[in-house]
Parts: C-alpha cells; structure tokens; sequence
C-alpha cells in the first residue's frame, strides 16, 4: 500500500504509535471497530478516491459547455454524474477561475476538503501556516506556492466553514483546443483545483499566469 | 470556541511546508485516520463533536502535534466522554468492562457503500429564511466555549448576502449532543478590508458559509 516499515520491535515504537495501536485495539476487542473495514478505508483512499477524480470533473468542465452550466448550477448533481457522490462531498460547490477573478479554498478551523474530488487534503492544506495566512495574504501563499498573479486581479478565499465543499475549477491553458480529456487531465493538478496553483501550460510545462 | 484550531489571520507560523503530497507517512496515521472513521461510523457522535474533541485540545498541545495526532487525541477523548471506554483502559491499554452497545459497526464489505452515501446535513425548510441575496449583514461579536464555526476574524464584522444554500444543521448545538436545531445557512462575501483593515489587499474578498444565528441585519 504505502511501503512503510509494518515490522517495527515495539520497543521501537514511539508514544503516538504505541497510543493509536492501543486504541485499535481496545476498540476492535470491544467490537466497536472491524479491523477489515479499516483496512478498507485506507485502501480507498490510497487507491480510489484522489485528485484524478476532480481532474475529471474540470476536463469534462473545460470540454462541455452544457456540464460547465449543470457544474456550475448545481455541482453535487454534476458531480454524481461521473460517479463521484458522498463523505465529504455531499454538498459541492464549483468555482470558476476566471481572467479577472483567481478563486482559493482554505479550512482555517480544521481541514474540510472536498474527498469526493480530491481525496484526503495534503499536509500543507492541514497546516497552521497555510491556514493562518490564506485568509489574510493569500497572494503571498500563491507566491510561495510559484504563483503570481497579474496586480489587480481579483482574489477570493472560500473559507469552508460549513458542510459545503468547493472545487475550484482552473482556467484552461491556452492552445489545448484539440486536446482530447486524456491528455487535458494531465494538466489538472491537484493544487490548481484548490487554487494554490494552475493548471499546467504545456507551452512551458509551467503554470499559466 | 477560541482554541488552537482558530487560525484564520494569526501570524509567526513561518512558510508553508510543501510535502510528497501522500496520504500518510506512517501506518499508525494510516490507522487513526481509520479508526476515527470507522468509530464516526458507530453514531456514537456527530461530525460536530468530534471537530470539538480535537479543538478543545489544549493549544500548546494542538499546535505542536502532527494532524493525525490531533484525530487520534481527540478519539480517545470521545470514546471515553461517550462512556465507550473507561480511562482506566486507555491507561492499561485493555479490556476491564463489557462494551456499550453502539448503533452500527462498520463491516469491510459495506464501506464502499457508506462512503458513497456520505452524511448530507440539509434538512427540510420550516420557516422562511430571514435574509434575501444581497442584503448586508453583520457577523455577532460572540466569544462562545462551545464549538462554533464563526471563525474570530469574521466577527463584528458586515458582508453581504452571496447566496442561500438551505436549511443545515447547526453544528454550536449538535456538537453537544442538543439536536441538530438546523438553521438558514448563507454564503456571505467580506471585502478583505472590511475583515482585515486599510492595509489589506484591495483586490480580496473572502466568502464563508454562516448560519442564521451568526447574523443580523447590518
């Protein structure tokens, strides 16, 4: 799965570890926890449910002009469409970048993330430095994350404060037109669909400005 | 309440730390994650209740432990204040009382299924919502211990109405066991100034999604 050292001698393990396989196993003895389902969950998300899901969602979004409007309409339904429904994505929202506006979501009180589409949030997206400073400096984030955008340019930050999640939905890079979804889908990073980043110009294989 | 977890605008924590962009970087988060999961799956608490459990984790301890820390933390808080597990288990790590008897247990064969599903919180519609798009509204100068999701630097402070999502559950109530009480929900817009003052970017605005008692008409 994730080719970590399973075989660790216990003496080796540190207190968070020791703590956790503690109260696995105290839950499953208690019969509250199935041990498979845990495994399953994990697979899941290690190997189902990620980024390429939402990379989808915005091809199809870049592709088809009446998706676009269903997405934008009402993006749960647009969603379920490719199949993507559930934890964490029950209530979804699309957001457009535009020419004039760049659209950022952040969690500052936890880590809400739209799974459905994305998967589990990174690490960064959970930190205390991403959180604290997307809703205040969020052209300073984008600079650390190589992205400046034009002076002027309109910047809204989408604090997910409630049950609902947001996909932002790039802009299409320029001279793609004949593109087919296959090949558009590797230009929709994972970053650019939570507008820390952009979809990659394949003129320079750098993000578009 | 106004625990670690309320970091919108705090200052000094450095740059952001880019990372290999995997799930987990060791198997115990691998386990935490799951565990927390799979107990959420028991309906023992709400959603609400266990963002609480890790937030009200003392602040030094928040900010200092790994996220995945912080959710198991927070489980073990929850197991015990639920009456799941005694402390004295926790401590010894065993067994010493028979188990509760908790709603469901999820099974490997239905996880597919209850992901897939997933938890939707609007409810049906019984009164009209108070505020229309458009209208301005001001955010409560309210310093609650319970759990809120009215972040501190959006209080006291007047945005407009972007959108009306529905009636949602509440989660100041549903996080301490009082009902879902659910409430009009609204997408409300904030210029960057009128949140962070002169100084701030012109071009920002900042949306947040509110319940109705976070409001009033500005």
């Amino acid at each position: 799965m994730s080719g970590h050292d399973h075989d660790h001698d216990h003496s080796d393990l540190s207190e968070i570890e020791l703590r956790v396989r503690a109260l696995e196993t105290l839950l499953s003895e208690k019969g509250y926890i199935d041990p498979p389902a845990l495994d399953a969950l994990i697979e899941t998300y290690e190997t189902k449910i990620g980024p390429k899901n939402g990379a989808r969602v915005v091809v199809k979004a870049w592709t088809d002009p009446e998706y676009r409007d269903r997405l934008l309409n009402d993006a749960t339904a647009a969603i379920a469409e490719l199949g993507f429904t559930g934890r964490q994505g029950e209530h979804m929202v699309a957001v457009e970048n535009t020419g004039t506006t760049h659209n950022m979501v952040v969690c500052t009180l936890c880590s809400c993330y739209p799974w459905t589409v994305l998967g589990l949030p990174p690490v960064w997206y959970k930190s205390a430095p991403y959180r604290s400073r997307a809703v205040r400096d969020p052209r300073g984030v984008l600079e650390e994350f190589g992205v400046k955008l034009p002076e002027g340019k309109v910047i809204k930050v989408w604090d997910s404060t409630a049950e609902i999640r947001y996909l932002v939905i790039p802009e299409r890079p320029p001279g793609t037109g004949d593109w087919d979804e296959e090949r558009l889908a590797g230009l929709v990073t994972r970053d650019s669909m939570i507008g820390t980043g952009l979809a990659i110009d394949p003129r320079g294989k750098e993000p578009v400005a | 309440m106004n625990g670690a977890q309320d970091l919108g605008g705090q200052m000094g924590f450095g740059p952001i730390e880019r990372d290999d962009g995997l799930n987990f970087h060791a198997r115990w988060e691998e386990r935490a994650f799951a565990v927390t999961l799979a107990m959420g799956a028991t309906g023992a608490w709400t959603l609400d209740a266990s963002r609480f459990a890790r937030e009200s984790l003392p602040p030094a301890e928040y900010l200092s432990a790994s996220y995945y820390e912080i959710w198991a933390k927070g489980l073990e808080k929850l197991v015990v204040t639920h009456g799941l597990v005694t402390d004295e288990e926790l401590k010894q790590g065993k067994v010493l009382v028979g188990p509760q008897q908790v709603k469901r247990v999820l099974k490997a064969e239905d996880v597919a299924d209850v992901l897939a599903k997933g938890a939707a919180v609007d409810r049906p519609e019984h009164q009209p919502a108070r505020y229309r798009v458009g209208d301005r509204v001001r955010t409560r100068r309210m310093h609650p211990e319970h759990h809120t999701r009215l972040p501190r630097y959006a209080r006291d402070a007047v945005g407009s109405v972007e959108v009306v999502h529905g009636v949602h559950v509440f989660p100041d109530s549903n996080a301490h066991r009082q009902g879902e009480r659910p409430a009009w929900l609204y997408g409300v817009t904030f210029k960057g100034r009128d949140i962070w003052g002169p100084d701030s970017d012109p071009a920002l605005s900042l949306r947040l999604d509110l319940w109705e008692p976070y409001l009033d008409l500005a």
